[in-house]
């Protein structure tokens, strides 16, 4: 028997076998799993041990000013640390990204000055050997960026009309097909990546082959010293998996390569949970493994997702609050043979969040479509509904584009898995690009002249007709720089800080999306509203920059199902999207769109003067698409049903929606809210809706965290496109969190 | 013909079955202590609607309403001193298939627009105040006799009925009320479900924004063990579903 007859026993199918195929592998062997949860186990007095170590780990490392420990002297790579282990005797997966649990490593190829910076914050002096090796020999991604920036793009950076750009980062968003190590073993992963290069051998060489060819060379390194890593734990991952523990230790180290060597913006895991399913079956079935022991296997690796950690600085986190990672994994969907991508280990993954408690990380994205059998719809709702912890994504959009083995990249960014990767673009602020319009391209807070001199506009009250024909002029210049910068910016990361083992788990020819993206919808399209409803006189200051507005009169606000404004939001992404959509980009990457701002929209609240539509100076905007605080009078449905019209066909990088309820809003027992939940969520995702994030929670639990952190450790909630403990926020975004619109029912 | 219209809600979860499209209609001639929308009782205030506007709102949501059983609940104010608004309203949506149900506390003439509206809806959310007439008088300013006829009219018809308590200490929290309670629930056939409300004080904001003096307060609500106590002895004493 061979090893690979050995690892494949009792699979179907051959065409995976031959090449590189996860998905086929799937389609062929998979048991789709119809039932409730009543199968499941609960934890094991192992894993509650082991569990109890990561807790005061955690405990500890909050204490610490939430980083426990750094290793300023060792550059992280795949291969740069000795094994680490939380309790060697007790863990069934292992794998750490150093030689101790959140201890964190240095990655300096994205910038060295934020390392620095990184160590400094936290009390830490980098290695000079570092130091000197990365400013004066080796040139980062960051440097290379700035090297090749042009005023233009630096004066809009400046302003905050573009920012959060991975210019001084790594840019993430690339999910490795981790589930390829386990299913083939590394060596068959090698031979494939060398027969790629040998078919690039009679082509002619131009700039374009001789990239792809090094970069080949990169990623079979990557996977060298891969194998390398699982032989410093006594692994020997050059064979495919022959069990479902032996399925997912592969996996994690493969994803663990990934975030030794990348410290990402985010990082996926992509889509694991139905692929490993086959190997528990499989197990299960020859009589080697129990319920409780498939539990336990699950337990223990969303342990170590838990345990993901990179240094960042101080700053960062003011953008992305609560050190998020987005070890993001999408759940369930259906195939596109109609039958659903539920399994058994579906429910084991959510069933986490019980044996482990609540949490923010993985960020557990349910892929959803009415269609979904209904005890695993019921059962997903409640454990929302008890953890706030969980999203939902419109599997029935995203398969149109991207079939049926996709998973989500950070928030709300579907892609193929291994097929395709996107440019990561950050956002740029449309509310700030409104105010330019009105300002001739003045920056209504500093009084900078940033964007192009236009005519600034002089009447008394403000002329729907003439405000929107400068916009679309004014959004014509924005998004020219906005892809300026960002094809700089990935042009230098590939040739930087390259994600050689991501890659590797990629197919030789990926397609590339350039994602740019929008914050302050709401802002912008109530504002417009005002401007076409009401009377919005500006008030200006000394120098003629309309600094304040007086607005006469109602207006239809977004989020109240009208379709007045509701057509100006929608035409709003439509306008922007077909901007970008003419520029030449890097690598001929696709522009897309996303209406995302994670944490950010508080800071960029905070660089933006007031607005037409009443928001005054520095208050935070809306997160993601969500209307803004307040204004959605209506209720939730409305709220909802206007977000769900936003147009995905033009934000195809996603639409983030934010749905905080009191559980009394939802219904009078859990079984009532969890059907209530169901129903909402399938009207939404059938109205068009694209993600959305469920709170539920009572606004005096959150008052009571921000007075007494210690009593919540775990407490979960979901900020526009993932999950944080909530005492990691700031304050200022705890209170962004609470001033939020809550549905509740008196 | 227009109705007036307080204000819309298009999530309700707990006003009867499913998700629900609330429309509260403005006006209430009561004037419950414990009254959470003390803006509501004016009968000249809202916003004029069309049965047609209300309707063109709602059905844009259906989706959202149609799965879970729900559809529209008509509730106040005291709805029914608009009954023939109600009545068209109730033939519309009627027509779109979804539920219908009407919260009333009961305290109106039977005229003609009512019979019809409590013979069209699917669904009544009955308030039962108090079952003591003196307590009811305290505790709205109207008499028991008119909500007691209106339960006489609605306890024939082929409607399904939730009824409503709210536990307020003091006034509808004692061994006799919860007797009494168990005994009028159980006078109505086709009953349900009955919801017991425990006081809160989520409305003194309300009442202070507007002006007015809150007399309960000092009220605290009614402890968990006293609400769960009410329930209990109405699930061993009545054949209702009890929330």
């Amino acid at each position: 028997m061979t090893n690979f007859d050995k690892a494949w026993r009792g699979f179907c199918g051959t065409k995976w076998t031959n090449s590189v195929d996860v998905r086929m592998f799937i389609n062929e062997n998979y048991t789709p799993y119809e039932g409730d949860e009543s199968f499941l186990a609960g934890p094991t007095t192992r894993t509650e041990k082991l569990w109890g170590n990561v807790k005061d780990l955690f405990q500890q490392e909050r204490d610490k000013n939430g980083t426990l420990d750094i290793d300023a002297q060792t550059v992280s790579t795949i291969t740069s640390h000795k094994p680490g282990y939380i309790n060697e005797e007790l863990e069934l997966i292992v794998g750490l990204q150093t030689d101790n649990p959140l201890k964190r490593a240095i990655m300096p190829y994205g910038g060295i000055k934020v390392v620095e910076k990184s160590c400094q914050a936290y009390g830490y002096e980098l290695s000079d050997q570092v130091k000197e090796t990365f400013n004066k020999y080796r040139k980062t991604h960051n440097d290379g960026v700035f090297s090749a920036y042009n005023a233009e793009i630096l004066a809009a950076r400046k302003a905050g009309i573009i920012t959060g750009l991975p210019d001084g980062y790594g840019r993430g968003r690339i999910i490795g097909d981790y589930r390829r190590v386990a299913l083939y073993g590394v060596d068959f992963l090698i031979q494939d990546k060398m027969r790629q290069k040998a078919s690039l051998d009679n082509g002619l060489i131009s700039e374009h082959t001789i990239r792809l060819r090094e970069e080949l060379s990169e990623q079979i390194n990557s996977l060298k010293m891969l194998k390398e890593m699982g032989q410093s734990y006594g692994f020997d991952i050059s064979q495919p998996a022959t069990n479902a523990m032996e399925a997912v230790q592969w996996l994690y180290f493969a994803y663990l390569a990934a975030i030794k060597e990348q410290n990402g913006a985010a990082m996926s895991l992509g889509r694991v949970s139905t692929f490993l399913d086959i190997y528990f079956e499989r197990d299960i079935a020859e009589g080697t493994l129990t319920e409780e022991s498939a539990q336990e296997v699950i337990d223990h690796f969303v342990m170590k997702l838990r345990m993901v950690r990179f240094l960042r600085t101080p700053e960062y986190n003011e953008l992305f609050s609560g050190d998020p990672v987005w070890v993001t994994e999408a759940i369930g969907g259906m195939g596109t043979d109609g039958r659903p991508l539920v399994t058994k280990t579906s429910f084991r993954v959510l069933h986490t969040l019980y044996n482990l408690g609540a949490a923010p990380e993985p960020n557990l994205t349910i892929l959803w479509t009415p269609r979904l059998p209904e005890p695993f719809k019921k059962y997903s709702a409640k454990v929302s509904i008890e953890t706030s912890s969980i999203q939902y994504e419109a599997d029935g959009l995203m398969r149109r584009y991207y079939g049926d083995d996709y998973a989500i990249a950070c928030c709300v960014s579907g892609m193929r898995v291994g097929k395709q990767m996107q440019f990561f673009g950050a956002r740029c602020n449309l509310a700030k690009a409104l105010l330019y319009s009105i300002n001739g391209g003045v920056d209504e807070v500093s009084g900078v002249q940033v964007g192009p001199e236009f005519t600034p506009i002089s009447s008394e009250y403000l002329e729907f007709d003439e405000v929107m024909r400068k916009f679309d002029s004014f959004l014509d210049w924005i998004a020219k720089v906005y892809i300026d910068a960002l094809n700089i910016i990935h042009y230098m990361h590939d040739k930087y800080a390259y994600e050689s083992i991501q890659m590797a788990l990629h197919d030789r020819d990926v397609l590339r999306t350039m994602a740019a993206g929008i914050a302050g919808l709401s802002v912008c399209a109530d504002s417009l509203s005002a401007i076409k409803y009401a009377k919005v006189k500006p008030i200006r200051n000394e120098k003629g920059i309309a600094v304040d507005f007086e607005i006469t009169g109602d207006y239809p606000k977004f989020g109240n199902n009208d379709d007045r404004v509701d057509e100006i939001a929608s035409g709003l992404v439509e306008k922007f999207m077909s901007k970008l959509e003419h520029r030449k980009t890097y690598r001929g990457a696709k522009p897309t769109m996303s209406i995302l701002t994670i944490t950010s929209n508080v800071v960029y609240g905070k660089k933006t003067g007031s607005t037409p539509d009443g928001r005054k100076k520095g208050e935070p905007f809306a997160p993601g698409a969500n209307p803004m605080h307040g204004r959605d009078e209506n209720g939730a449905i409305a709220s909802m049903a206007s977000v769900a019209k936003l147009p995905y066909e033009y934000a195809q990088d996603g639409i983030s929606y934010t749905f905080s309820a009191a559980p009394g809003a939802l219904g009078k027992n859990i079984d009532e809210r969890a059907n209530n939940l169901v129903n909402m969520i399938d009207g939404y995702m059938s109205s068009g809706g694209h993600h959305i994030n469920v709170n539920v929670l009572e606004r005096e639990t959150l008052l009571d965290a921000m007075e007494h952190p210690e009593k919540y450790p775990q407490l979960t909630i979901r900020v526009s496109g993932y999950a944080v403990n909530f005492i990691k926020l700031t304050r200022e975004q705890q209170l962004d969190v609470i001033n939020r619109t809550f549905h509740s029912m008196v | 013909m227009e109705g007036r219209v307080h204000s819309f809600e298009t999530m309700g979860t707990v006003d009867g079955p499913g998700i629900r499209f609330l429309v509260f209609l403005q006006g209430c001639r009561m004037k419950c202590l414990y009254c959470h929308n003390r803006d509501t009782w004016d009968q000249t205030g809202g916003k004029l609607y069309t049965p047609d506007e209300i309707i063109k709102k709602m059905m844009t949501l259906k989706h959202f309403y149609k799965a879970s059983n729900g559809g529209i609940t008509i509730t106040g104010g005291e709805p029914l001193l608009q009954g023939e608004f109600v009545v068209e309203l109730l033939k519309l949506v009627k027509k779109s298939g979804l539920t219908t149900c009407i919260d009333t506390a009961g305290n109106v003439e039977i005229t003609d627009s009512v019979r019809e509206a409590v013979t069209l809806t699917d669904y009544i959310l009955f308030d039962i105040k108090s079952t003591d007439p003196k307590t009811h008088y305290n505790l709205t300013n109207s008499r028991i006799q008119m909500t007691q006829a209106f339960a006489e009219l609605i306890k024939e018809k082929d409607v399904e009925i939730w009824l409503r308590y709210v536990l307020l200490p003091g006034y509808t929290d004692s061994e006799k009320d919860k007797i009494s309670l168990a005994e009028y629930a159980n006078s109505f056939k086709n009953a349900t479900r009955i919801d017991i409300l425990p006081y809160h004080t989520m409305g003194i904001e309300k009442w202070e924004q507007l002006g007015f003096d809150y007399q309960l307060k000092g009220v605290e609500p009614p402890s968990p063990e006293k609400v769960e106590e009410f329930k209990e002895y109405l699930r061993k004493n009545t054949k209702l579903s009890v929330y």
